[in-house]
């Protein structure tokens, strides 16, 4: 019998927790499956952030760290310069990201910090129950935004890919989704050029990736899927904003 | 053994070379800029890593991630600087990882001022951070000191897999002194960590974690770190003493305040009055085995520091309500002088007469 799908070996056969209809286990499985296509397994060091995968130091059947609030770039640069050759990357939701820990992205990327940032961005924060993102849309409805995100109680949704782009040291920042299995295909091309560059000393890399949260939207998972689409892609567009060469 | 005249600053830099230290991050902070600047220059040349971090939360969190992946690591900073740093400071207890953090202390609450001062004991002593932790906290009180004790810390810090401070402050990193350094200085290879996260060729994964969702584990884990501290309590209480054999006044100070406190002490005895000196040089664990062996003759204590007398409390618990306790300091970065100790201890002793 030939084996045509299996559990990726850099996944533990730990059950994901993640609600039903979210994304994060398909993102944790196109990671998983790239460390293993690339060899990295056993010389990876994965961060965890605080969040809803703060316990994916138990899902990556690899070495593993959990790190304090959005600091997750600051403890990848601490590990990746004891060990320059190991694949180190970072795990991160937007609230752990793009809120608490924007400083330290930012300036691992200036560094030009030879890592690999994994950004799921599902526009709200998980973990403590649905409140308000910078990645939030305007109007979006969350439980620190009941009116709708407003520009005078909440400010403006932030674009982390455009913004780091604007800057000369991200050597790769590219975003993707996971609402269909094509984007999903897409998806994990990224991820694996992210890995390869970090491989080839070319510098710091991050994909963002658009992921579902139906719970805290009030979705069930299909409706959530369309939203995405709908909603998020206008906000967030797919691409490569910094690329190999260019 | 070799001699060189060091600054303060200069000493810690050098010291963390020669334990082997080869990992530094940090972010400029009157008065302990000197150590990221000297390991600015020497990191390189021993094929090390200085990174001036974006924060002092960017800079202790690296530390956490060098001290995960098993290498000898350090930060640096004062007072403002060192609240910034306690989240990770925490963070690296309840993880169990090695680390040194400097304190270089100058004036608080607040913005304070850049003048030495001993204000952040309680913040070093009891804790700083969220959680039940303790961190060893030494106290050095001389530019000799500071080489030896961050030679020390690091092997402390590896030994117990725990955090270790050195909290001076910004006269001992200013003051230039003759640094004794041991010829076999150099190079210390850091001990074998089969904990550290490296990669997991040839065994199963490893998780560096503090977080423990289930109450009874995490019970289960803080035995475990009691028990450590216990042990820690049991073995490393340093201290020093001058002129206790028969002192009647035993004046207890430590880093800056112990220096001048050793002068008054001089001066004291020139004028007939029987004083002497405990110096802590671990102010966690406290040492109080030291203390009450010290006091042995002595018919009052006089605590001196650069605070509102924080230590105070310490000796008091520390003497067991054997003898009065009282308090002579100085606060916002005014350094007392030998003769107002003095005047204090002979203001003491015609109390006691």
């Amino acid at each position: 019998m030939k084996i045509v799908a299996k559990r990726p070996e850099s996944l533990t056969s730990k059950d994901f927790h993640y609600c039903p209809g979210c994304t994060h286990g398909i993102i944790h499985r196109l990671v998983a499956e790239t460390i293993d296509e690339l060899g990295l397994r056993e010389s990876a060091v994965g961060i965890a952030p605080v969040g809803c995968s703060v316990l994916a130091y138990e899902y990556f059947n690899l070495d593993m760290l959990q790190a304090s609030h959005g600091r997750a770039p600051a403890v990848a640069t601490g590990v990746k310069r004891v060990l320059p050759d190991c694949a180190v990357f970072t795990y991160q939701g937007d609230g752990d990201l793009a809120a608490i820990g924007l400083s330290e992205v930012v300036h691992a990327a200036l560094r030009g910090e030879n890592i690999t940032i994994i950004f799921v961005n599902n526009a709200i924060y998980g973990m403590t129950g649905g409140q308000i993102a910078p990645t939030t849309l305007m109007g979006q409805v969350t439980t620190t935004s009941p009116g709708g995100r407003e520009v005078g109680m909440s400010g403006n949704p932030i674009k982390v890919c455009e913004m780091l782009a604007t800057q000369q040291g991200p050597a790769y920042l590219s975003r993707v989704s996971v609402h269909s299995p094509a984007h999903v295909r897409r998806a994990k091309k990224a991820i694996r050029k992210a890995f390869e560059m970090q491989m080839q000393k070319k510098g710091f890399s991050l994909v963002e990736i658009l992921s579902t949260c139906p719970t805290n939207w009030g979705m069930d998972p299909l409706s959530s899927l369309d939203w995405l689409e709908e909603e998020m892609l206008p906000m967030y567009p797919l691409g490569e904003f910094r690329r190999p060469g260019g | 053994m070799k001699t060189r005249l060091m600054k303060g600053n200069d000493a810690v830099g050098e010291a963390a070379i020669a334990a082997g230290c080869r990992h530094y991050y940090g972010y400029p902070i009157t008065p302990q800029n000197e150590i990221p600047e000297y390991l600015s220059k020497r990191m390189p040349e021993v094929g090390g890593v200085f990174i001036q971090s974006e924060s002092e939360v960017a800079a202790i969190n690296m530390v956490y991630g060098s001290s995960s992946a098993g290498a000898r690591v350090m930060t640096s900073s004062s007072s403002p600087g060192i609240s910034l740093k306690t989240e990770g400071i925490s963070y690296m207890a309840g993880s169990e990882l090695p680390a040194v953090i400097v304190n270089m202390m100058r004036g608080g609450p607040g913005l304070g001022g850049i003048q030495p001062a001993q204000g952040d004991y309680f913040q070093a002593v009891k804790g700083g951070g969220h959680g039940d932790y303790r961190t060893i906290v030494l106290a050095p009180a001389s530019v000799q000191e500071l080489y030896s004790f961050t030679r020390l810390a690091f092997d402390l810090a590896d030994l117990y897999r725990n955090p270790v401070m050195i909290l001076g402050d910004g006269l001992l990193g200013q003051m230039m002194e003759e640094v004794e350094i041991p010829v076999d200085a150099a190079d210390t290879p850091p001990p074998e960590k089969p904990w550290a996260a490296t990669g997991c060729r040839g065994r199963s994964k490893v998780i560096i974690n503090s977080l423990y969702l289930d109450p009874h584990q995490l019970e289960v884990h803080n035995r475990k770190l009691q028990e450590k501290f216990s042990r820690m309590v049991e073995r490393e209480q340093r201290s020093q003493e001058y002129r206790t054999r028969d002192c009647e006044i035993l004046l207890v100070a430590y880093g800056t305040a112990a220096r001048i406190a050793r002068g008054a002490v001089d001066e004291a005895r020139a004028q007939n009055i029987k004083a002497g000196l405990f110096r802590p040089q671990t102010l966690w664990p406290f040492p109080n085995g030291g203390l009450l062996e010290a006091a042995g003759t002595a018919k009052a204590l006089l605590v001196v520091e650069m605070s509102a007398g924080q230590m105070v409390e310490d000796v008091k618990l520390g003497i067991e309500g054997r003898l009065p306790v009282h308090f002579y300091g100085r606060m916002g970065g005014v350094v007392p002088s030998v003769g107002e100790v003095t005047a204090e201890i002979r203001r003491l002793e015609g109390e006691l007469s």
